[in-house]
């Protein structure tokens, strides 16, 4: 018999704090599927560290959701025994990894959110995630510089490179707009200073990505539309795969200790 | 972290260029002192060393593969850091060995190339398959093991860049095996679904892993020569009677039961395991065991799917040079 | 087809304040900054840090071994660069 979905009481902090680990356990989980399968062992290597920071940030930010929420939930079933329904990580980081070229541009999209997000997180006047956004911002921020150089190399390298990063980038735009906006849960948090507003960074992160995306001779989409749903759980079809897999030994022996 | 004697005897070592020079490398080599890149040495000393450090570079790589395989499915997110980073310490250490074998002046591509093409060999160990969440607890106690025994000797061998670079993977590799032996102990206290299937992973590990040491000493005339060169220092079999004295009262603690009941305790204390099936090592060293095809072809896959970024890179770096020398021409 | 080498890094780290940047060892990398990133994903992983020099290893000018007693076996003889070649009575203390 497969154990039942826990259930979460979503009080806004115990969402915030879920969707900001849920961000980092999916796109972890991601780098650590190109482990022993990439282009060079040094990029094996880079991967694996930058997988290794989002999983730290993920625990650390799921035992805290455990400890706001104050029942009988831990890390482990917030990652193992939450339906897709229930999980709530941006559309953008559960996009399959694709080649190096869909890898690095949607870790380059997402580092250079998180690189800002957190930098302003650091002001919680929620200790604990002030002191989780401290850590997260230096991850983040070489993450950024990593994927930055590599964008440059593979938008400016040669004609393959280009075309591949060239459709990563066009692939990948319509998932970006989901990491500026907020809901109603949110907005309580921001006014009382314990989350950040996310939408006044857009126009910094837009130039950062802009100046390396000129760099990398690399075009920026036109297009405005954005793709949201993550936040609340409706998320694309790749995510259930990726939980199936994930979760498949905690759903496969119910209660067991590992 | 796993070197294997496949070792195969070098008949050129006879006609060796320069008998005097040959006299003081051995002298050198008696009186423990250490080889160095551009030192002479003999041509079948760089050869010999230069297929061992490859091939113990190649096991570190297609050894990622089998517990790669469960990184997606670690049933912990403690577990799964724990594998995410092992295994990418197994990257870095064949990083460092082609780094070691570079210095006897073949290239990293040249080598890889060679195990991509199935010329060059890798630990038979690799050839097997991962079923279960068990196997991985197996690999990090037995196979580490048993790999921590071939290369804490390698610490003292003769070739100075080989020596440096397993005194940093044994240090690197101090908690692999604490790693694997925390998880069986684990499954051992859990369920009798969890234990049942510590015993199976055992089953399936136990052999393949004693033969991780190489073909028994009566039958490996090939060792002498890296025993010579302080290349080796101890014999395929003694080397697997130490691994498995220290791993059955190991076994007994975590209540699992040593796949051979033909395996006894001599006078002297050692335990005397059963006859090993040598034929199915051959079998596997020669392209046979059930993964050697899939472990080729995923090595192969990240290679070729890999070249258009290499590629890029490469062009590159030829670009901003040429920028920075017209630059600097203007 | 044969793949193409890529260049060679020799990587230099400073372990902590006060100590000078030691070799620890190399890696692939197609230019320096590349070479940089890699040497601090592959050599600083346990906090090995604080500091990398990343060098080409076809930069690097070594001696020669087979002249290692023309280079070096002449300073063996000069021991009154040392302080031991020096006697000094007990009395005298710490000099």
């Amino acid at each position: 018999m497969p154990i039942a979905n826990i259930q979460v009481s979503e009080t806004p902090l115990v969402l915030f704090t879920l969707r900001r680990a849920d961000d980092a356990l999916i796109l972890g989980h991601r780098l650590s599927e190109w482990c022993g399968h990439a282009p060079t062992l040094e990029e094996d290597m880079a991967l694996a560290n930058m997988g290794l920071d989002l999983l730290g940030q993920a625990r650390e930010l799921y035992s805290y959701a455990a400890k706001v929420e104050g029942k009988a939930n831990d890390e482990d079933k917030f990652a193992y025994l939450r339906d897709v329904r229930q999980y709530r990580n941006l559309l953008l980081v559960e996009q399959p990894n694709g080649d190096f070229a869909r890898t690095m541009v949607r870790q380059f999209f997402y580092a250079a959110f998180a690189d800002l997000y957190w930098r302003a997180m650091m002001q919680s006047k929620d200790a604990t995630l002030a002191a989780i956004a401290a850590k997260s911002e230096k991850e983040s921020a070489y993450h950024l510089r990593h994927a930055s150089e590599w964008v440059i190399r593979l938008g400016d390298g040669t004609e393959e490179s280009h075309r591949r990063a060239q459709t990563a980038i066009d692939d990948l735009w319509s998932f970006t707009g989901e990491m500026f906006a907020i809901d109603d849960s949110d907005r309580g948090l921001i006014d009382a200073g314990i989350a950040v507003d996310p939408a006044p960074l857009q126009p910094q992160w837009l130039k950062t990505i802009t100046a390396v995306a000129n760099e990398a001779t690399l075009a920026l989409p036109a297009s405005n539309w954005m793709q949201q749903g993550g936040r609340s759980g409706r998320h694309s079809e790749h995510l259930g795969h990726l939980l199936s897999e994930l979760q498949s030994l905690q759903r496969t022996f119910p209660g067991a200790t590992w | 972290m796993y070197t294997q004697a496949l070792n195969t005897s070098d008949a050129d070592d006879r006609n060796v260029e320069d008998a005097a020079r040959a006299a003081a490398f051995q002298a050198r080599i008696g009186a423990d002192e250490r080889i160095e890149p551009n030192d002479w040495m003999p041509a079948a000393y760089r050869k010999t060393l230069t297929r061992q450090i490859s091939q113990h570079a190649h096991s570190e790589i297609v050894g990622m593969l089998p517990e790669g395989n469960w990184i997606t499915r670690a049933p912990t997110l403690r577990r799964k850091a724990a594998l995410l980073a092992k295994v990418q310490d197994e990257c870095g250490h064949g990083l460092y060995l082609y780094a070691a074998a570079e210095t006897l002046g073949s290239s990293r591509e040249e080598l890889v190339d060679a195990m991509l093409a199935g010329k060059a060999k890798y630990s038979s160990i690799f050839n097997y398959p991962t079923l279960t969440w068990a196997d991985i607890g197996t690999i990090g106690w037995l196979v580490d093991g048993a790999a921590i025994m071939n290369q804490i000797p390698l610490c003292r061998c003769s070739y100075g860049p080989y020596a440096r670079a397993m005194i940093r993977v044994c240090k690197e590799e101090s908690f692999h095996q604490r790693q694997g032996f925390e998880i069986m102990l684990t499954l051992c206290r859990g369920t009798d679904e969890q234990k049942a299937m510590a015993q199976d992973a055992l089953n399936r590990w136990w052999w393949p892993v004693l033969m991780m040491f190489g073909p028994p000493d009566k039958a490996s005339q090939h060792s002498d020569t890296s025993t010579k060169w302080k290349i080796k220092r101890f014999s395929n079999d003694e080397l697997r009677q130490k691994f498995i004295d220290a791993t059955v009262p190991q076994a007994q603690f975590l209540g699992l039961t040593i796949p051979d009941p033909e395996m006894k305790q001599d006078e002297a204390g050692h335990w005397v395991p059963g006859p090993i099936d040598w034929e199915e090592f051959k079998q596997v060293l020669a392209g046979n065991g059930p993964c050697n095809r899939d472990r080729l072809a995923a090595r192969r896959k990240a290679h070729d799917e890999g070249a258009w970024v290499r590629e890029a890179a490469a062009a590159y770096a030829e670009k901003r040079k040429r920028r920075q020398f017209a630059q600097a021409a203007e | 087809m044969a793949t193409p080498n890529s260049p060679l890094w020799e990587v230099f780290i400073r372990s902590r304040n006060g100590l000078s940047h030691k070799h620890v060892g190399s890696l692939h990398a197609a230019d320096a900054t590349l070479a940089l990133q890699a040497a601090r994903d592959i050599y600083t992983r346990r906090g090995e840090g604080l500091s990398i020099w990343v060098v080409p290893s076809n930069a690097i000018t070594a001696s020669d071994p087979s002249e290692k007693g023309m280079m070096f076996e002449p300073a063996e003889s000069k021991i009154y660069r040392h302080p031991t070649f020096y006697d000094v009575p007990e009395e005298v203390g710490h000099m």
